[in-house]
């Protein structure tokens, strides 16, 4: 119970952290809950699909297409993510005093609840996706104390789930004026980590060079292997054991897209 | 600006830490069956690349994993995958299939 306990929750708190991230990003965006909503229930098909298809999926790409596969679906996340930095520069300093009677806004608002409900879905999927299997294998096993191990699973995913929910009104807390600047910074961070990771996927199939396979090794200090490993993983882009191409990849993403809020937080000239 | 050069430079110094690469050794091949690895302690050269085939007869999904060599891949009952890893600093490193740990465990010794 308590190792299914395990695997479902650090499944769960990597998708959540993610999701609990987009949610106060966006807490200033009228009418996000349909966006919010659809992105979970596309996440967790997708997640069924891509569980069920896993067979296919692996045999693909010359056996890489799991590594492939991953790498496609981050890398898409970060173009989302960028355009919401992208769309946020332009409106973001307006949003908080005015936007919520403006209708054109709100269209625009829309544009960008779509871009972050793909990153919500994309999330889902990947974490929902190995949960299904491990769910599907106890299931299937049929053994002794397999509702043991399926009530361990449902801990893993209220702990988790609850975690996240405490991460997302924890952002809320932070003064509106402040709000806006400290989730850029966090966007920017989680795309630039989604980047690396993707690189490094990449990399270590040799479709790009990999710069260095190991610049140093902070294991000793926190392993990726840990569940706190993990959310700074999912959270920062941590690695114990970054690649070159994969610290490039997260160093100029998020250069980048803290560029792109810097401009927003700048006050506008008049002319 | 000085964020360009910086990045320039920083990607220069990536490259003279690129490591010339030695030819890859053949892979070697682990299998799982009723969730335990056959062989669970296989050596590699250290310093160098190396391929893992990962053949599962467990009739359930397994998810071979390893922060210690940067995998973590999910192998279907009947498939094998392969895995590429390294270059090892000589040393002993875990690996595990993530949705069995306590049975499914073992280890890749680098010399």
């Amino acid at each position: 119970m308590l190792a299914s306990f395990i695997i479902v929750f650090r499944e769960v708190l990597e998708a959540g952290l993610i999701v609990g991230i987009v949610l106060a990003a966006t807490a200033e965006i009228p009418r996000r809950a349909p966006y919010l909503w659809g992105g979970v229930l596309a996440g967790l098909a997708g997640a069924g699909l891509v569980a069920a298809g896993l067979g296919a999926l692996s045999t693909a790409f010359a056996g890489n297409g799991q590594d492939v596969f991953n790498a496609a679906i981050l890398s898409f996340a970060v173009v989302m993510l960028g355009w919401h930095s992208a769309w946020m520069a332009r409106h973001g300093r307006e949003m908080a005093a005015q936007m919520r009677d403006m209708g054109a806004e709100v269209v625009a608002g829309e544009r960008t609840m779509l871009a972050m409900a793909v990153v919500i879905a994309i999330a889902i999927l990947r974490e929902g996706s190995e949960v299904a299997l491990f769910l599907y294998g106890i299931a299937t096993a049929a053994r002794l104390g397999a509702a043991a191990l399926i009530g361990g699973g449902a801990l893993g995913v209220a702990a988790g789930g609850a975690v996240s929910w405490t991460l997302y009104r924890g952002l809320l807390a932070i003064p509106v004026k402040r709000l806006f600047g400290v989730t850029s910074a966090l966007i920017a961070l989680l795309a630039a980590g989604m980047a690396g990771q993707a690189a490094a996927l990449l990399a270590n199939d040799d479709y790009i060079p990999a710069l260095g396979y190991q610049l140093w090794n902070t294991s000793w200090l926190l392993s990726t292997g840990s569940i706190a490993g993990k959310a700074a993983e999912a959270l920062l882009g941590y690695s114990d054991r970054p690649m070159g191409v994969q610290l490039l990849a997260w160093a100029v993403t998020l250069a980048t897209l803290l560029a792109l809020s810097h401009r927003a937080s700048r006050p506008r000239r008049v002319s | 600006m000085a964020q360009r050069i910086f990045l320039r430079r920083a990607a220069l110094g990536l490259l003279a830490a690129l490591p010339a690469l030695p030819a890859l050794a053949d892979p070697q091949t682990l299998v799982l069956a009723s969730h335990h690895f056959t062989p669970d302690h296989i050596e590699v050269p250290a310093g160098q690349r190396f391929k893992l085939l990962v053949t599962s007869h467990d009739d359930t999904p397994d998810e071979f994993e390893s922060p210690d060599l940067r995998v973590e891949k999910i192998v279907m009952p009947g498939q094998t995958i392969s895995v590429m890893a390294g270059p090892l600093s000589p040393g002993t490193y875990k690996f595990y299939d993530d949705y069995h740990p306590e049975t499914a465990n073992g280890l890749v010794e680098a010399k």
